[in-house]
């Protein structure tokens, strides 16, 4: 116990503090939110449909932050999602086995992220460039597949699709007298397992530490003697399996696609990882935190419709505006921290 | 003089090597494929003026936003080591600012077009210093300072005109977009030409390029030799800002309309992309502003070529992003290394062979 208390005392590092304040605001604002806006809010269905409707971007931004730990960025993340979606769909059109659409989503993933890490880290060309045309290949490669937007018409799918785990104790009940439990789709499940997969590599597993190391200071991870070449094809190759997930989620979860699948989403998880406190140039980040940071991004949207701003243009105003606040909220804080040491 | 041209070919053609390549690739691919590709013809449009038509002037003109945008971009990514990912949130913002002025008077003049412009101007220059102020005083990355507009930017210009998308017609207008009366050249190329050339008097008269570089090279040394690092970062966004704006502006002449969702849609990407395929480095410090033209063009030339290849506008993109792997593969310092090396060992060789 003694020992435990010691621990404690030990000064929060940089992750840990941007993690905290992003957690902290999160609840003050979904608290708030059950306050005044009441309705939804007062349900844990809530919270489920939030987790339903954007598992494909938690698990986008997961990937993300490894590449931005690492001091890397993937803009491709989108569009890889976009065709995987568009590439399974097609593929289980044709009477095609869900198993081997799982695969086939991992496989395009597995094939993006190849390429991109080997072209960053083996020939030395700038992330931003490689991963752009990366993006602008799956785009094109999802309309040349199919311009007209497509459903999934699988029987095996579909039942699979429609698996959804009940909680009973979580759920409310209706004005009918009848119990509707809460309710959360199977897409969620693999996004939950993928934040614990992802954060026990990156706290547990050396590959994980190494990004950190390669991220804070390439030269001295290299003189550690790490093989900072590797390690960054490594990330990259997390970020392109995880999209390749994160279209199947999407997948499961829409049922359908269009040559516009997960448009801006490699923004939007870029967003969620910074609001989780993760910073673009590296060694700084953590998965839980790009969690809250997902869900307080979505959060904020919803508060934005259900409080009655009707106007088409005040979700995206009010999203750039907090983020916003949390870029100046980072930038105060650490330079403050900087000051004190 | 001549050590510099000397030079010039010894490093071969130095960073100005992959624009040109890339274009002389493009060239000599598009005479094979089809001899006439670049001819010119004089043709008579509505007006009745006598206008030059073709392939070339239409890709000539239709880089002309990204030609604008890319020298303002290369500018911001030599200071501060990144890049403005909202020049197409910010320019609908312009476009829309523009359109605004121009609706709340009763007719259009050469007056109120310049009006108009200048607000346009000015409310880009100041979101551009709002952008700048982020990285210059936060000293948050660009990227994810820029994050901001680009999420909010076309809402903004959505906004502003009240959820409308109107449209403008007027002759001043119409030949701002396309041709100005008795001038056979497009008006949006004349206008990279005189951006440009206000640009180079800039770099002229001012020593704003040699305190540009050394700001991106080593910021802390800038620092110590008495260099203003704030304000040239921030000076670097708001001239964006005004590149942002004249591109805005060409942009809505070109259509007559403001569309806030579609105008210069991606263009922040190609821009970027630009300033890459220029030879400058995305990590700052030395840039060209001419490699980033010819790279606007380079890209422009690309999609043009595509579509006289029937193929279709949704899937330019997959085509294209092969030959920009193709080209930076080509340019990356890796494969240069190598290339060099090989051209050492074969030298050597038959120098050993004339040897013996």
């Amino acid at each position: 116990m003694k020992n435990l208390f010691k621990k404690r005392r030990e000064p929060l590092t940089d992750t840990q503090l941007l993690m905290t304040i992003t957690i902290s605001i999160f609840i003050v604002m979904y608290i708030l939110a059950m306050a005044i806006l009441q309705g939804g809010f007062l349900h844990a269905q809530q919270i489920f449909d939030l987790l339903n409707d954007n598992a494909s971007l938690i698990i986008v931004s997961c990937g993300l932050t490894i590449v931005m730990i690492g001091g890397g960025i993937d803009i491709s993340v989108g569009g890889v999602t976009s065709l995987v979606v568009m590439s399974c769909i097609l593929y289980l059109n044709q009477g095609g086995n869900v198993l081997v659409a799982a695969l086939l989503a991992l496989g395009i993933g597995l094939a993006f992220g190849v390429v991109h890490g080997a072209l960053i880290s083996y020939l030395e060309i700038q992330p931003f460039i490689v991963t752009l045309a990366g993006m602008f290949f799956a785009r094109g490669m999802t309309t040349i597949l199919s311009v007209n937007p497509q459903k999934v018409d699988n029987a095996a799918f579909e039942s699979l699709r429609n698996t959804k785990i009940e909680i009973p104790w979580l759920g409310y009940v209706a004005k009918n007298g009848n119990l509707v439990p809460a309710r959360m789709e199977l897409g969620v499940v693999i996004a939950l397992l993928c934040v614990i997969t992802v954060f026990v590599i990156l706290m547990f597993n050396r590959l994980g530490r190494n990004f950190y190391a390669m991220g804070g200071n390439q030269q001295s991870a290299l003189m550690l003697g790490i093989n900072v070449k590797k390690t960054r094809f490594m990330s990259y190759l997390i970020s392109g399996v995880l999209s390749g997930i994160s279209g199947f989620v999407l997948m499961m979860h829409t049922g359908a696609g269009n040559a516009t699948n997960a448009a801006g989403m490699e923004m939007n998880a870029i967003a969620s990882s910074i609001i989780g406190g993760t910073l673009l140039t590296g060694g700084v980040g953590n998965i839980i935190g790009t969690f809250f940071g997902t869900m307080t991004l979505t959060t904020i949207k919803k508060i934005v419709v259900s409080s009655g701003l009707k106007d088409p243009w005040w979700q995206s105003i009010t999203t750039g505006g907090m983020l916003c606040f949390f870029i100046l909220l980072q930038s105060i804080v650490l330079s403050k921290r900087q000051k004190q040491k | 003089m001549k050590s510099d041209s000397r030079k010039f070919l010894k490093g071969g053609l130095g960073q100005l090597a992959i624009p040109i390549i890339a274009v002389a690739l493009l060239v000599i691919f598009n005479l094979i494929r089809d001899p006439g590709f670049f001819s010119i013809t004089i043709t008579h449009n509505n007006y009745g003026n006598a206008v030059l038509a073709g392939n070339l002037i239409s890709i000539i003109n239709g880089a002309s936003e990204l030609a604008i945008l890319a020298i303002g971009m290369t500018l911001v990514t030599a200071a501060t080591k990144g890049q403005d990912i909202s020049v197409g949130a910010a320019a609908a913002i312009a476009g829309s600012v523009f359109v605004k002025v121009l609706k709340s008077g009763s007719t259009i003049n050469g007056g109120t077009v310049l009006l108009a412009f200048l607000c346009s101007c000015l409310v880009a220059m100041l979101f551009g210093a709002f952008n700048g102020s982020l990285v210059a005083f936060f000293k948050i990355q660009p990227m994810i300072a820029t994050l901001i507009l680009y999420t909010c930017g076309r809402s903004i210009a959505y906004w502003i005109n009240g959820g409308a998308t109107p449209t403008v017609t007027s002759q001043i207008l119409s030949s701002i977009g396309s041709f100005a009366p008795g001038i056979p050249i497009p008006m949006p190329v004349i206008i990279v030409i005189v951006v440009t050339i206000l640009f180079k008097l800039l770099f002229h008269f001012t020593s704003l390029e040699l305190l540009t570089q050394s700001v991106g090279i080593n910021q802390d040394a800038a620092k110590l030799n008495g260099i203003n690092t704030t304000f040239i970062k921030l000076l670097s966004f708001i001239l964006l800002g005004a590149c942002v704006s004249v591109a805005g502006c060409i942009g809505v002449c070109r259509l007559g309309l403001i569309n806030h969702e579609t105008l210069l849609l991606d263009v922040e990407m190609d821009a970027i992309l630009a300033v890459a395929i220029g030879g400058n480095s995305l990590g700052g410090g030395k840039f060209k502003i001419s490699g980033s033209i010819i790279g606007a063009y380079v890209i422009q030339m690309l999609t043009i070529t595509l579509y006289a290849m029937k193929v279709s506008s949704t899937d330019v993109k997959a085509y294209k992003a092969i030959v920009i792997v193709l080209l930076v593969v080509i340019g990356s310092p890796v494969v240069k290394e190598k290339f060099r090396k090989l051209l050492q060992k074969r030298n050597s060789q038959k120098k050993e062979a004339s040897a013996a």
